[in-house]
Formats: C-alpha cells, sequence, structure tokens
C-alpha cells in the first residue's frame, strides 16, 4: 500500500478498487451505521420503512452484489485493454 | 402419512442425491483433493461457496437473532455479505494468481519464513476447528429431534456421514455436493416465507412485504410501524432503532466483515476455478447466491415476531396453538404462569422496574428429572413445568430459543407438511456442507503444511493424500467429541474468536503481502504476534475470565475487538518494517507478479 505503483494497468487496478471501496464503505458503515439515525429521520422512505434501517437490513447487501458485477465486469474490460485477456 | 414419515423421505431422497454426487466425482489426486484440479465452473463454484459458507447456524439462528434485536442484527447481515466484497477485490483475484493451494502456504512463501507458516497453520486449525465443532452439535441435535436418538449418536452419524464423502471425495467431491445442498437449503428458506408474506401482506416477494403494509388483521398497516408499535407497547426497544452504540455497531461490522475476508475456508473455495477472471464471476455468484438467505432473513425475522406475539401474547395457554406444545416438548420453548391467569405474557425490559425479561434463573430451561410426580412435570393448564428458579423481578413469561423463529415458522403460517420436511433437509444440507469444507481445510493445513511444508518436506504425492484422509479423520474425531462434550458455552463464545483471530492476523498479513512490496518478514510476524495476542487476551479476558462490561475499551464488545486488533497488527507491521531490511528481490518480484491477473494456470500444491 505505501509503494507507488508503476504499472500502467496496476495503477488503473488500484484506482478501480479504491473506488469501490469507497462505496461499499458509504452503503454500509455510512448509511447503515454512522449516519443511520439522521437517514431515518430525514430521508425519503423505501416502502414502509425508514432509510437507514432499510440500507441495513436490505439496500447495503443488494449494493454489495452490484459492486462485484460492477467489479467483474470493469476488470475484465481493464485487463482486456492491458492485453492480459485469457480464453475462458 | 405422518410429518416423521414425510421428513424421512426428504432427507432420505437428499442423503441419496450427496452421496451419489460423491461418490461420482470422487477425487484421485492431490490437485482434485485439494482444489478439485483447478476446473469447476464459476457457477458451480459460487453455489459450492455459498453452502460452504452458509452454517446451519446461519440457517436456522440468523432469522432470529433479527426478530429479537430488530435493527441491531444488521451488523451480522451486513458483516458477513460485505466481507464478500473486500474478499474479491482485494484477495482471492492476486491469491488465485499466486497459484498455491492453501492460505498458509501463501503466508510461508510470501513472507520466507517458517515461523510466519507456522502462525498461519495454527491460526487456520483453530479458526477451523472452533466452527465444525458447532456444526457437529447442530447435525447432531436436529438428527435427535428427527429420529427421537440421542444427541450423540445424532453427531456420531453426522460425522460418519461428513467423513464419507469429505474424508474421502476430497474438494471434488464436496465441490459438487454442495452444489446440491445450496439448492436444498435456497428452496427450503425462501418457500416458507414466500407463503407468509402472501399471507400477512398480500406480496408475493418477502423483501417487498417487509416494506408494504401489514393486511392480515383488516386494515392495512405500515408493517414496520405494526411492529414497532408492538414492541414498544410491550416493552422492548423499537425495532427499527436497535440499543447498540454506535461505535460498537462499527466495530462489530467491520471485525465481521475484515474475518470474513480472511476465513482461510472461505479463500481457498476460490481456488477451485481455472483462472483470475473466472474468480471475480465466480465471487459474483457467490454473493448472489448469499444474498438470496440474507435478504429473506430480514423479512422472515419481522414475520416470525408479528406472528409469534399475535398468537401468543394474551392467549390463554388451553387456546393456544399446537406447536407451542410440541416446542414445549423439545425444550425450545417454555412458558411460566407467574401471575397465575392461565393466559401466556410476554413482556419486554421496559415493563418492569428491574429493566429485565428473563422468565427464570439460568440461560437455558432445564426440567425434572425421570423420577419427578407428575405434579412437577405438568402444571394444571397442561404446560410442561421447568426446574428452573421463576425470575420474579418481571412479568414476561415466555420464553423461546432462537431457532425457533426458522423452525416454527411453517408451523405458525399453517404451512403443508412437506414444506416442514423440506426445512428439515435444508437444515441438515447447511450444517453438512459447511462442516465438510472445514474438515478438507483442517486436512489440508495438517497434511500440506504442517506435514510437507514445515516436518517432512520429502512427502510424496500419494503419501501426501493418505496423510490428508488420516488427518481429516482425526480432526473429525476431536470435532465429534466436542459435538457430543460441548465445553458449557465454549461454542457460542469462540465464535466470536474465530472472526476475531481472522481478522486480526489472516487479513492484515494477507493485504499487506498483496499490496506492499515492502512489507517484510519481521514485520508481518510482529503485527500478527501483537494482533492475535491482543485480540486473544481481550476476549479471553472478558468470556473466560472475569471482566466486565463497565471494563471495555470506548464501549466495545468482544465480538468487535478484532477491528481493533487488525488495527494494532496494521500499525506494528508498518512500524516494524521501517526499520528492518526489504525483503529479497525474488520475492518483491513474486509481489510485482501476482498483480499481473493473467497466466495463473491451474491451481497446485507445489
Amino acid at each position: 500500500m505505501k509503494d507507488a505503483p508503476s504499472h500502467p494497468h496496476r495503477r488503473a487496478c488500484l484506482r478501480l478498487v479504491l473506488g469501490l471501496l469507497a462505496v461499499w464503505f458509504s452503503v454500509s458503515f455510512g448509511c447503515g451505521i454512522l449516519f443511520r439515525e439522521w437517514l431515518d429521520a430525514n430521508a425519503p422512505q423505501i416502502g414502509s420503512a425508514p432509510f437507514g434501517f432499510w440500507m441495513a437490513q436490505q439496500g447495503a447487501i443488494i449494493c454489495f452484489v452490484i459492486l462485484l458485477v460492477v467489479y467483474a465486469f470493469l476488470m475484465n474490460r481493464l485487463d482486456a485493454k492491458h492485453g492480459y485477456t485469457e480464453d475462458n | 402419512m405422518t410429518q416423521d414419515h414425510l421428513n424421512f423421505i426428504f432427507i432420505g431422497i437428499s442423503f441419496a442425491v450427496y452421496i451419489g454426487i460423491a461418490i461420482k466425482s470422487r477425487a484421485g489426486s492431490t490437485k482434485e483433493y485439494y482444489t478439485a484440479g483447478g476446473g469447476v465452473s464459476p457457477l458451480a463454484n459460487g453455489m459450492a461457496t455459498a453452502a460452504d459458507w452458509m452454517s446451519a447456524a446461519t440457517f436456522i439462528s440468523m432469522a432470529g437473532t433479527v426478530a429479537l434485536s430488530g435493527y441491531d442484527a444488521s451488523r451480522f447481515l451486513m458483516g458477513w455479505t460485505g466481507g464478500f466484497v473486500l474478499l474479491t477485490i482485494l484477495m482471492v483475484p492476486y491469491l488465485r494468481k499466486f497459484n498455491k493451494a492453501t492460505v498458509p502456504d501463501f503466508v510461508g512463501d510470501r513472507y520466507y519464513s517458517k515461523l510466519a507458516r507456522g502462525v498461519a497453520v495454527g491460526c487456520a486449525i483453530f479458526i477451523c476447528m472452533t466452527y465444525i465443532m458447532g456444526q457437529m452439535r447442530g447435525v447432531g441435535v436436529v438428527f435427535s429431534q428427527l429420529f427421537g436418538i440421542s444427541i450423540t449418536s445424532g453427531v456420531i452419524i453426522g460425522g460418519a456421514i461428513v467423513f464419507f464423502y469429505a474424508g474421502l471425495g476430497g474438494m471434488k467431491g464436496i465441490t459438487y455436493t454442495q452444489v446440491a445442498q445450496y439448492c436444498v437449503m435456497a428452496f427450503a428458506y425462501t418457500i416458507p416465507a414466500i407463503f407468509i408474506a402472501m399471507a400477512m401482506t398480500g406480496n408475493v416477494l418477502p423483501q417487498i412485504g417487509l416494506i408494504s403494509h401489514y393486511t392480515a388483521g383488516g386494515e392495512a398497516v405500515p408493517f414496520l410501524e405494526k411492529l414497532n408499535n408492538i414492541n414498544t407497547e410491550l416493552g422492548f426497544a423499537e425495532y427499527t432503532s436497535g440499543k447498540l452504540s454506535t461505535i460498537n455497531m462499527f466495530c462489530i461490522t467491520a471485525a465481521l466483515m475484515c474475518g470474513t475476508a480472511g476465513l482461510p475456508h472461505v479463500i481457498v473455495r476460490f481456488f477451485t476455478v481455472k483462472n483470475v477472471s473466472a474468480v471475480r464471476k465466480s465471487a459474483c455468484w457467490t454473493l448472489l447466491f448469499i444474498a438470496v438467505i440474507y435478504l429473506t432473513a430480514p423479512a422472515i425475522g419481522a414475520f416470525a415476531r408479528v406472528n409469534l406475539i399475535e398468537k401468543l401474547h394474551d392467549t390463554s395457554y388451553q387456546e393456544a396453538p399446537y406447536w407451542l406444545q410440541e416446542f414445549e416438548e423439545t425444550g425450545q420453548m417454555a412458558w411460566i404462569d407467574k401471575n397465575d391467569d392461565g393466559k401466556i405474557q410476554y413482556y419486554g425490559p421496559a415493563k418492569s422496574v428491574a429493566g429485565t425479561h428473563a422468565v427464570f434463573q439460568g440461560k437455558k430451561p432445564s426440567y425434572p428429572t425421570l423420577e419427578a410426580t407428575d405434579s412437577q412435570l405438568v402444571g394444571k393448564h397442561g404446560q410442561r413445568l421447568l426446574a428452573n428458579k421463576v425470575d420474579t423481578s418481571n412479568p414476561n413469561e415466555l420464553w423461546f430459543g432462537n431457532d425457533i423463529m426458522v423452525m416454527a415458522n411453517p408451523h405458525m403460517a399453517g404451512l403443508p407438511m412437506w414444506v416442514i420436511a423440506l426445512l428439515m433437509a435444508g437444515c441438515i444440507a447447511a450444517a453438512l456442507s459447511t462442516a465438510a469444507g472445514l474438515l478438507l481445510v483442517l486436512s489440508t493445513s495438517i497434511s500440506h503444511d504442517l506435514m510437507k511444508k514445515i516436518l517432512k518436506p520429502d512427502l510424496s504425492d500419494k503419501d501426501e493424500v493418505r496423510y490428508a484422509r488420516v488427518a481429516s479423520f482425526l480432526a473429525l474425531a476431536v470435532a465429534v467429541y466436542f459435538g457430543i462434550n460441548p465445553p458449557s458455552q465454549f461454542i457460542a463464545k469462540t465464535v466470536a474468536f474465530a472472526f476475531g483471530l481472522a481478522a486480526s492476523s489472516f487479513f492484515p498479513a494477507l493485504l499487506m503481502g498483496i499490496f506492499s512490496k515492502r512489507m517484510n518478514r519481521e514485520g508481518a510476524i510482529a503485527g500478527m504476534l501483537c494482533g492475535i495476542l491482543f485480540t486473544f487476551g481481550y476476549i479471553t479476558y472478558f468470556q473466560f475470565l472475569d471482566g466486565t462490561p463497565d471494563q471495555y475499551l470506548l464501549g466495545i464488545t468482544p465480538e468487535g475487538i478484532g477491528f481493533v486488533g487488525m488495527l494494532i497488527n496494521f500499525a506494528v507491521a508498518f512500524l516494524v518494517s521501517a526499520f528492518t531490511p526489504a525483503p529479497p528481490q525474488v520475492v518483491q518480484e513474486m509481489v510485482e507478479n501476482i498483480h499481473i491477473p493473467s497466466g495463473s494456470g491451474e491451481a497446485s500444491h507445489h
């Protein structure tokens, strides 16, 4: 984590990973825990569920699945761009 | 046809399928034994990993935990799914590229040290052993309830079945068995939930039902609002608010997530697929399959709570539904008529001056011995009497275990008998699939990492598999022993250990090993030791010695301390590595190399 990645592929991967981690953190720890009370009170309800509560019990998990799909798609595209594709 | 017959048929059929698959895909070589030859399709591996990951405890107890603690249970829901995000984007693609069969293998090679490998082997064995004990116990309990045999013989039968296909079939055998087991589990979990959602909210999808309106009681009211009202009326905390402090909630969730990402038996699952891009695809499938169950659990929990309270609270015992008596028989529910009115009252802590809601003293109900007279066994309303002393500080009269929410759900909703039989089969599938996966990692840790890499480097391929089979037999024998004689509350408490240890040892060691070229042997070992010792010490002090809650560090419970241990691990590792020489050139090139996704080849154990 300390040393600067020299390879362009590695740098692009790291940027993608950090971006996804930021989303991962904000949907789970952010919406579900740290700002949950504020969101429960102020954000629009999901159906009849308070927003923060819903994020903690359902929304975060749905976002996790989407995150992994996005990760697989973008990483495969990055690999292809840098010529690392393998036949499946 | 009675319920017992149906249970028997469903479980019998599912067993025949598992064993048939295990025999058909038996492992021949070490490669097949450890990683199924590296050619499992991403979809199949995703299902198998999901089955491996979801234990009997998750399957039976999680919905119950949600029902009891509402929002607070989100720590498990998020922790055990969010960990897969970390696992997928930070760990497994790189570890797969590194191309070794086990996690201690990576630690040993990356930190060019037998000591590091040894520490990793020790942690892997401890984590898996903790888990497998609980699984064996779970299998025993289910078998004993189903067939009316003792728990001891239940545990032994379960152990024999697991040994048959995990010990003999290796990774290849269990992977394909787990695919079948996942299917059984998913149907068993979601079908009752769908029926109940339709009955209570008029929605087919339980997840939609949870956020829509409760329609079963005449006028439609928002479902969660109803649940909140019930909870506060009876003296419980509001369902959607919870009681845990934010910092504690944060730490527990983080410890569970990082622990998940460091669990050796989950990581090795991804060594069974063909290459790095298949690993990514497989991880998507895994999380999707897990999400099917995890998204249903909060709905089941909420529905079951409303159902249970509506059916039982303020109902006279004589008019209570039949399943109450059935669960009294099995010791999963208990009623003590404190105010002697013949009615069941269920109240929370806010209804008593003392702030308690325990029905009796002690954690579990105990019953009079066999020599007791009838008047000691059966109360005047026909209820089963307890031997526990009554807790008179509060008016709550109803006790039930966490497991009841899933197990009683089909009964409460009046579902057909085959649904209950399916649930039983699903429950056993959950326990067996997890036990088999763990057993495999245990045996590999012993035969490969301990015997071949540390004690006897000249072990041949064939001998290694033989050692693995012997090791899995021994490990299972120990697990069966502890399944029969659980060291009191030990098993439940050691779960905190398993996650804390994985979060404070494996997770940082792997992460730094993958992303930092500069991290060296000295730093990693010092970090791991400090992280483990801190976490181990903290949990031991509060769980097994006489630590009291007011001594908690910043109010963090032992469940969440693994997160702090992890931070300590990182800090120590970076500090020590800054003052010690950089790792050898070969290792640095190796780190460089694992970031190049192509050319991973077939997973090997050399």
